[in-house]
């Protein structure tokens, strides 16, 4: 029984078909990548497994459960938890809130706690704390706890939005286009990073287009085309299927 | 083709610049006419648009406004960050003490208005949960004090009710009413939420005014009783003033406890990122929901204070300008900073006081601040991270 499986999703907007019928599966502990050019239709596709968007048609399965029309918090809650593609921290936030944030809906006290302050609540907090810090030391940014997160590198931000993703506890992350922006060694830590998740045995979905970053990670990848999905295989496949070289290259 | 497009739109652009200073005062000044009359309006609109223009034009010309800016800024940020870095040795050692003793050396007028300050930083306070914590416009948070303070009035002229026992269904009312309004609103965003809130603070007002059986419409209720423990009445001002004191450091304890919790940092992740927050597991529509109802219970017990403190209570009491006042004060400290907010109350209120000489340009003063405020520290006085101990 695959973790994550989506069964004929179309997602249209006004005209605009950006996902047709497009059925996947995820089989737990993999790293699966999604390409395609621009406009294809990943980052729609990524926010229908979360939520933030209704697909027009069709269904998704998460752990045996039919996530389809839950609410985006119910869907971080059972277990899958996402980057975007441009990041979207609490900029506002220092960067171990941030992370602290994300720990929510794996926490319990409530207003009367938080005012009186007994034992049950200090030592949530602490807990909370303690593992905000162990996943910012997971992505190397253990030593700006503090540092107010909008004011951090760009490439330190993407990793934050990592550590934030992690915190929520998923059984599967979503990465959209984790290097974008990135220099040749900052992608390589994220590489990195990325098998290191493996290895926690968290699922991984990946939206990229570095080829370099998708074909050394992925276990499988799967390549949408103008919201239809017109390949998917082991990277070798991938790499010499001439529909896939014609969608990026066109037509001749 | 796009060299011509490039022009029209820097052209256009310039226009809008150009014309800005002048659009932002005459709606000011539009703002101000229900208010202060035509005349009022005017010289508003004049001392904002020559002050504007200077301001534009200065910086054109000679590039000072930055310097100026900066200068000002340094030594605002400087003096903001001496009272957050010291505020608990301040508040220990230099405030309360002076606030409990002050009966003793001061005129019953300066008491007075502090007492009437106490209740506008319960007020503040809570619409601060709203607006600076969640990020949530509330243009209409005037309702929640009319409920509070009505609440009371009438519990205790036609059921007799003490104040004690009034409090818990008046701020229970109140807190409701939150629930209630935030149900519809938080299907909205931004400007829209704005105006249905707005819209309900003028309901709840016209409600008051016009259900005459009541209310006894603009008449209002007379013969409240203040607030009594055995029979110790606190309608003795010194009283009231210690009483409102206790309420005043609760409520500040209350709301910064639960602000650096859970529940805050669900508040302020909503107004940081409302679709990033709910990735992360959090129940938005809940949490704006909670805010909303507990920026509500403050309005409540403010104004059930503010009745019992009248002994009357009126719909005048309770109009759009007071829900902008309160607004100022969240604006004008600093969204989202309690010590901002707090200081930001105290200054709106002691302002029309020392320029009650001058009743006219009192609010004329107010809104030439706001806009000064807007220009150089959009962040509020205080703005900017609250710094916990
Ligand atoms: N909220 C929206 N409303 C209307 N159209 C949208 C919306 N979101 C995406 N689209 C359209 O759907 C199509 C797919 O967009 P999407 O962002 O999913 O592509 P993508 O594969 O992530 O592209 P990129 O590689 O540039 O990030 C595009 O044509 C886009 O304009
Ligand atoms: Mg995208």
């Amino acid at each position: 029984m695959p973790l994550l499986e989506v069964r004929d999703i179309s997602k249209h907007f006004e005209g605009v078909k950006a996902i047709e019928e497009v059925s996947i599966k995820v089989r737990e502990g993999t790293i699966m990548g999604i390409i395609g050019p621009n406009g294809a239709g990943k980052t729609t596709f990524f926010n229908c497994l979360t939520g933030i968007l209704k697909p027009t048609k069709g269904t998704i399965y998460f752990s045996n459960t039919n996530i389809t029309d839950l609410q985006p918090h119910n869907i971080a809650r059972l277990g899958i938890s996402r980057t975007f593609q441009n990041v979207r921290l609490f900029r506002g936030m220092s960067v171990i809130e941030n992370v602290m944030v994300a720990q929510h809906s794996r926490t319990r006290s409530g207003l009367i706690g938080s005012i009186i302050r007994w034992k049950r609540f200090q030592d949530e907090e602490r807990i909370i704390r303690e593992k905000s810090i162990e996943y910012l030391e997971l992505v190397g940014l253990s030593d700006f706890l503090d540092t107010i997160s909008g004011n951090l590198p760009y490439g330190a931000q993407r990793r934050l939005e990592i550590a934030r993703a992690l915190a929520t506890e998923p059984s599967m992350i979503l990465l959209d286009e984790p290097t974008a922006g990135m220099n040749p060694q900052e992608t390589l830590e994220i590489m990195d990073l990325i098998k290191n998740l493996k290895g926690l045995g968290k699922t991984v979905l990946i939206i990229e287009h570095d080829m370099k970053v998708v074909m050394g990670i992925s276990d499988w990848i799967v390549v949408l085309d103008h919201g239809v999905k017109i390949a998917e295989g082991l990277p070798v496949e991938i790499r010499s299927n001439p529909m896939v070289i014609e969608a990026y290259l066109g037509k001749g | 083709m796009t060299g011509d497009k490039l022009h029209v739109t820097s052209f256009k652009e310039n226009f809008y610049k150009a014309t800005k200073p002048l659009v932002i005062a005459l709606w000011l000044a539009l703002l101000f006419i229900p208010f202060k009359g035509i005349r009022a309006a005017f010289i508003l609109f004049l001392a904002l648009a020559i002050s504007l223009v200077i301001l534009k034009v200065g910086n054109k010309l000679l590039g000072t406004r930055n310097r100026l800016k900066d200068k000002c800024l340094l030594l605002v940020t400087r003096y903001a960050s001496l009272i957050t870095h010291h505020s608990s040795f301040i508040t220990r050692y230099l405030l309360l003490p002076l606030l409990f003793f002050l009966p003793f050396f001061a005129s019953d007028y300066f008491i007075d208005v502090t007492i009437l300050a106490g209740i506008y930083i319960i007020l503040a306070l809570g619409l601060n949960v709203v607006v600076g914590f969640t990020g949530l416009l509330n243009l209409g948070f005037v309702a929640f004090y009319a409920i509070g303070a009505y609440a009371y009035a009438l519990l205790n002229t036609k059921c007799g009710l003490g104040f004690w026992s009034a409090l818990p269904f008046s701020i229970g009312l109140t807190t409701l009413a939150g629930f209630l309004l935030a149900i519809p609103a938080l299907r909205l965003r931004g400007d829209y939420l704005a105006i249905v809130t707005l819209g309900f603070g003028e309901i709840a007002r016209l409600v008051l005014n016009n259900w005459d059986s009541l209310t006894k419409g603009p008449n209002g209720i007379s013969g409240i009783a203040p607030p009594a423990i055995m029979t110790v009445s606190f309608g003795k001002l010194s009283y009231y003033y210690y009483l409102v004191l206790l309420i005043v450091i609760m409520t500040v304890f209350i709301t910064r406890r639960v602000y650096s919790s859970r529940i805050g940092r669900a508040w302020v992740a909503i107004r940081e990122d409302e679709t990033a927050s709910s990735a992360m597991g959090i129940n938005t529509t809940m949490y704006k929901l909670y805010a909303f109802a507990f920026g509500a219970f403050w309005a409540g017990l403010a104004g059930a204070m503010f009745a019992g403190k009248m002994q009357f209570v009126s719909p005048e009491s309770f109009t759009f300008m007071e829900s902008v006042l309160i607004l100022s004060m969240v604006i004008l400290g600093g969204l989202g900073s309690i010590t901002g907010v707090i200081i930001g109350a105290i200054i709106l209120v002691l302002l029309p006081e020392v320029l009650r000489e001058v009743q006219l340009y009192r609010m004329l003063v107010l809104g030439g601040g706001l806009v000064l405020l807007m220009i150089f520290r959009p962040q509020g006085l205080f703005g900017g991270k609250e710094c916990h101990s």
